[in-house]
């Protein structure tokens, strides 16, 4: 008896140390992958690189500044369209759970969200591309804007659904009209959970590639011509990593680091906000 | 009725109706003394205030409504583009595309074959190196250490793995990853070509660890307490509770997690058409096949869609995605709903 007792607890010992070092191993490959971006990216780093273009190959120097602006002015345009599309459409969800649209509407968000990042890429080349007949930064944004919708309008629905409905009953029984009640008490109420929801979906749209590929395509110069091909991040990292020049996979060393610092930062404010409101998301 | 009056307004407390305004406009228009005309004049900007707020009601609503259906649209509008674009593919190949054996655009071949074969071999291999390691994180966290700073600082290092761009991913397997496997491949015999289906297998296993982790993770946290301490109080160990009560209790759960884990692997692009080798050829021997260079639907799409200089190239390519596309739609589907029938139990 106390043999068998003996064996059973040194199988549940032996079991948690296993359980233990196979969650705890697992974060080294991310700690490894952040350490060599930083090692490498961080020196490529300065004012130079920050405000200039790429050089030729050959030339020594050059700079990024062509994929910062694309990627600020795609990833603005992808969230003016996406957020207000996405917050009006979590609060019809979250209003009007039972109805057949939101049903629908529902089902839609999470095919969405299922759908792969590249599928997406060749749709939009259809919708906007073709039609204008040259890839254009607008067409990425709209990609873009297509990938964030499904977090918005989740992050949105799940937060209000939170909120007691006595606020609600309340603002209606004073006589204030809907969409007033919704505009400035609902929405403000769960601000927090919302903002973390658009902070979430541009973390995760900044650093998407496929969909630009078709779309906003990249271009070696600096330009804010919202209807011309336009560099992002992503993109340039995608070119100057698969390039066989070391001056430019140093570009992209330093592009990288860029990126990787701002969807980290996104990542941690979010957190800081979501502990601060004390919101599940 | 009560709703037209503005609150914010301190004039509007009193509740008048809009028939009580109109009834007083009338009155108002025979007689002509100068009080009851600033009355009018207040109570008509009151009632317009009401009417424009009632307009806007309407208009919000509508606008609720609206934002809805384009979410419909949206996607059916996903659907039939991918449809109606890869209609000349299907006209020409037919079926069979799915499992022609042969790529070869220049001769004007199309078999979806060595596409097929490289995306169900990374995504599962990149699946079944995952399992073990989203488990025992969705273990530890759910059973071992709720709470805790360790606990906290694990489950956002969790979550990170999914916040690093999959194009990072890729970009440092490039670079660090495939020196490696070339000359782990060296040593076990094979064509050390370094990148290939194993070492994008690898990455992928790396980044679609947080989607069933996190899953898990809540699942796990859900089991009644009642359960565990009936098992407890009967003897059990720790690790028996954990096999027989709580893995039972959340077997289809952590299943749905795998699910959406496989979801993400199909569909992942970047990561993979930087690790793959994009090579259309399928190599004779599984082995082979495993470690050599192959090609992705993702990666081919990727790689091939800008140069696609006919219609029915760029066509098969559009198929491709609409496979692509119904699978991992299918397998997400699949997984939300179970999610949503075992929260809701």
């Amino acid at each position: 008896m106390d043999a068998r007792i003996g064996i059973r607890n040194t199988k549940s010992i032996l079991f948690k140390g296993v359980i233990v070092f196979l969650a705890f191993i697992i974060t080294i490959p991310l700690i490894i992958v952040l350490l060599y971006i930083i090692k490498q990216g961080v020196l490529q780093v300065n004012w130079h690189f920050l405000t200039n273009v790429p050089a030729a190959v050959g030339e020594a120097g050059g700079g990024i500044s062509n994929a910062l602006v694309g990627t600020a002015i795609i990833v603005g345009i992808s969230s003016l369209i996406a957020i207000p599309v996405g917050i009006l459409a979590g609060i019809y969800l979250s209003e009007n759970p039972y109805t057949k649209l939101a049903y629908y509407a529902g089902l839609c968000v999470d095919i969405l969200q299922g759908v792969p990042s590249i599928v997406v890429g060749i749709v939009v080349y259809f919708w906007v591309v073709k039609p204008l007949g040259t890839f254009s930064a607008l067409s990425g944004s709209i990609a873009l804007a297509i990938m964030m919708l499904p977090i918005v309008i989740r992050s949105t629905e799940q937060t209000l659904r939170l909120l007691p409905d006595s606020l609600k009953e309340a603002a209606l029984s004073l006589g204030v009209p809907y969409h007033r009640v919704i505009l400035k008490v609902i929405i403000p109420c769960g601000f927090a959970g919302i903002l973390s929801g658009i902070m979430l979906s541009i973390a995760r749209i900044i650093g998407e590639t496929a969909p630009l590929l078709f779309t906003a395509f990249g271009n070696p110069f600096l330009s804010t011509s919202i209807t011309k091909p336009m560099e992002s991040l992503p993109h340039i990292i995608f070119t100057y990593a698969t390039s066989p020049y070391d001056d430019w996979h140093n570009l992209a060393w330093g592009a990288s680091f860029i990126l990787l610092m701002f969807v980290l930062l996104l990542n941690i404010f979010t957190k800081l906000i979501t502990r601060k409101w004390k919101i599940q998301l | 009725m009560s709703l037209l009056n503005h609150p914010s307004d301190p004039k509007v407390k009193e509740t008048a109706t809009v028939n009580q305004n109109k009834a007083i406009m009338k009155q108002n228009g025979s007689e002509s003394s100068i009080d009851k005309e600033q009355v009018t004049r207040m109570k008509n900007k009151r009632l317009d205030l009401s009417y424009s707020q009632l307009k806007w009601e309407t208009i919000f609503r509508r606008l609720l409504m609206i934002m809805s259906i384009i979410l419909l649209v949206l996607v059916v509008g996903i659907l039939i583009t991918l449809i109606w674009q890869s209609m000349p593919s299907i006209k020409a190949l037919g079926i069979k595309f799915l499992w022609g054996k042969i790529w070869d655009p220049v001769q004007n071949i199309y078999g979806a074959y060595p596409f097929l074969i490289g995306t169900l071999l990374t995504s599962f291999t990149a699946l079944i190196i995952s399992i073990p390691f989203s488990y025992a994180v969705a273990i530890y966290l759910g059973e071992y250490n709720t709470k805790g700073w360790l606990s906290d600082l694990l489950k956002n290092t969790i979550e990170l793995i999914a916040a690093v761009p999959s194009i990072i991913y890729g970009f440092w397997g490039l670079f660090v990853l495939v020196p490696i496997i070339r000359t782990f491949e060296a040593k076990i015999g094979v064509a050390p070509y370094g990148i290939g289906i194993f070492t994008s297998s690898l990455i992928l296993a790396v980044m679609i660890i947080p989607y069933a982790a996190s899953l898990g993770t809540s699942l796990i946290r859900m089991v009644p307490s009642p359960l565990k301490e009936g098992a407890y109080a009967l003897g059990a160990t720790r690790f028996e509770v954990i096999r027989s009560v709580i893995l039972p209790f959340t077997r289809t759960g952590l299943f749905a997690g795998v699910l959406l884990s496989l979801g993400r692997a199909l569909g992942e692009t970047m990561a993979v058409t930087m690790l793959i080798g994009n090579t259309s050829a399928v190599a004779n021997s599984l082995k082979a096949v495993f470690f050599g260079p192959g090609n992705t639907m993702a990666s081919v799409i990727a790689n091939e869609f800008t140069e696609a200089d006919h219609t029915v190239y760029l066509s098969a390519l559009i198929e491709l995605g609409l496979v692509l596309f119904f699978v991992t739609v299918v397998i997400n589907l699949i997984g939300k709903r179970i999610i949503t029938k075992f929260t809701n139990n």
